[in-house]
């Protein structure tokens, strides 16, 4: 009894899932009349702001990824090992991002950057990007900080840090050949869910008047029929492509460890 | 910050361990606190500057009553719905007898749903339920069911409702499934050797235990649709009338024709998601007593 309750709430549960996507990728090859082919997408691919707003999100999204990787590795290092007090305050800061809108945080950075203030990051296209690039930080540091904190709890860090240091080892060579390589691991997973997070992202983007694949995406939402779908299809495949590349890498890591 | 810590005599040794997070406290105070602050403050601000309550008064507006209203409205229905029906889901994995290995590429697939939001999950859904969608023509060709003429849209309210719940049953399912594999065998086996059915069983010992982890997912799945912009803007455009998009159309040209009212309109939702969150934190520390 139980099993067929169990059997029919999972299957219409997958139900509800596969029909979107089902619905999508049926529409997205229905551009030509009559008989499917893949015409969106090509009409996709032969638009240059495709590869242009794609390109500026794949960048920036490298970018954000750089950056969180040099703030959360060293900080999350340094509250293990130093100042364990400080964790509880670090930790609610980097939960803060799940808390505030992201529409919210966008809109303090217009008003506090703008050209009259102390800091006119929005004056430029480049202060512009920076500050993209800032907001995307943190949005990601949440996962980041939690990817690289589960990481660094698997490996003794004093015992370590201590090795390294009795062997003529500075804070610089400590981090990158020793902490790094350990929780390489867990920095990868925070760097695809970063991946997964910027590369659709709209809000930020189009308030920030930034050419992001996002808006560019909603766009052309707004204006044709079956390039949208095509698109969602996309955009799906790269987020699964995102996940799948995290089981990867910790399914690898496990296998190695199991090894050892 | 990688440069050893000056030394000093140990009576003068001054915080420089705290040196360490610095780059960390000036990128949090930059780009995520001064930039709230700045909102906060700026809804308690009259245009010359001076502290006002006027702001937070002039949202008691029938517009951006409603605005609030539906938005909660939305929020409470998709994190009620997501959280029942990710529920049933894990209960059917967890407890339902089935397969092994249905558990793995279930959580895999959350993982993927709850990511894939914004707007290609409107185009998903366009593509499915919209005018021309998938669903749509096969009920109207194969049984003759008008969704139209039934009432549904989905540039609406419950087509809101429906796509949303595409990334809140899979936050849903990959937040409750550690919390149902948390309760213990024995557990039941206690409660089956003192003579409980099934129903007593969830009722009374299972159910209890879950309240806090369930209630602060809800609260959870609250703050996440609340703060949601792109889905909704992609499927409807600007003219839905929920408080992010309001606040979009607001930061993109002054709709409301005063800065200070975007302030305070801003003000307004990082406090509904606060308290949600707060809840959710809460209940988390307690739900986490009983699950270790």
């Amino acid at each position: 009894m139980t099993r067929i309750f169990a059997w029919a709430a999972l299957l219409l549960g997958c139900l509800y899932f596969l029909l979107p996507l089902a619905g999508m990728t049926e529409f997205s090859l229905k551009m030509r009349r009559g008989v499917y082919s893949f015409d969106a997408y090509m009409k996709v691919f032969e638009d240059p702001t495709f590869w242009a707003t794609f390109g500026y999100s794949l960048t920036l999204a490298a970018a954000t990824i750089v950056f969180g990787v040099l703030l959360v590795v060293p900080t999350a290092y340094w509250v293990r090992l130093k100042l364990p007090q400080a964790r509880p305050v670090i930790e609610f800061i980097t939960l803060l991002p799940l808390v505030i809108p992201a529409i919210v945080i966008v809109f303090g950075y217009i008003r506090l950057y703008n050209t009259s203030s102390f800091l006119p990051l929005t004056g430029s296209a480049f202060g512009t990007d920076i500050l993209l690039t800032m907001g995307y930080a943190t949005l990601a540091l949440p996962y980041m900080y939690r990817a690289v904190d589960t990481g660094l709890r698997t490996i003794d860090v004093a015992t370590l840090t201590e090795a390294a240091q009795s062997l003529g080892a500075g804070w610089f060579t400590i981090l990158a050949r020793i902490i790094l390589p350990n929780v390489l691991v867990a920095v990868l997973s925070g760097a695809f869910l970063t991946l997964a997070i910027v590369i659709g992202e709209f809000t930020m983007a189009a308030l920030l008047n930034r050419p992001a694949f996002g808006p560019f995406m909603q766009l052309l939402g707004a204006n044709r029929a079956y390039e949208p779908p095509a698109l969602a299809v996309i955009a799906f495949a790269i987020t699964w492509a995102c996940m799948g590349l995290i089981q990867l890498v910790t399914r690898f890591s496990k296998h190695e460890r199991a090894k050892a | 910050m990688t440069d050893t810590p000056p030394r000093h005599r140990p009576k003068l040794r001054l915080p420089v361990e705290w040196l360490g997070i610095l780059p960390f406290v000036l990128f949090a105070l930059l780009f995520l606190i001064l930039p709230t602050m700045k909102i906060v403050l700026g809804a308690f601000q009259s245009p010359e500057g001076s502290f006002t309550l006027q702001n937070l008064i002039d949202l008691n507006t029938d517009s951006i009553r409603s605005a609030y209203w539906t938005s909660i409205k939305l929020s409470l229905i998709t994190a009620l719905l997501g959280c029942a029906v990710g529920f049933a889901m894990a209960a059917a994995v967890v407890f339902g007898g089935l397969p092994k290995g249905i558990r793995g590429p279930l959580l895999t697939f959350s993982g993927v749903a709850s990511n894939f939001a914004g707007v290609p999950l409107a185009f998903a859904f366009i593509a499915t339920l919209g005018p021309a969608g998938l669903v749509t023509l096969w009920l109207k060709t194969e049984f003759g069911i008008n969704l139209r003429a039934m009432g549904f849209n989905l540039l609406s309210f419950w087509g809101l409702v429906v796509t949303y719940l595409f990334f809140q049953i899979p936050l849903m399912i990959l937040i409750i499934i550690p919390a149902l594999d948390g309760l213990k065998r024995e557990w039941r086996e206690a409660a089956e050797v003192l003579g409980a059915t099934a129903t007593q069983y969830w009722r009374m010992v299972a159910f209890p235990i879950l309240f806090p982890s369930l209630l602060g997912t809800f609260a959870l799945l609250f703050a996440n649709s609340f703060g949601a912009v792109a889905t909704a803007f992609a499927l409807t455009g600007p003219q839905l009338n929920i408080v992010p998009i309001k606040l979009f159309a607001q930061i993109r040209g002054d709709v409301l024709g005063n800065p200070n009212l975007g302030y305070a309109l801003a003000f307004g939702m990082i406090v509904i998601t606060g308290l949600a969150n707060v809840t959710y934190i809460v209940l988390r520390t307690r739900s986490e007593r009983w699950l270790k």
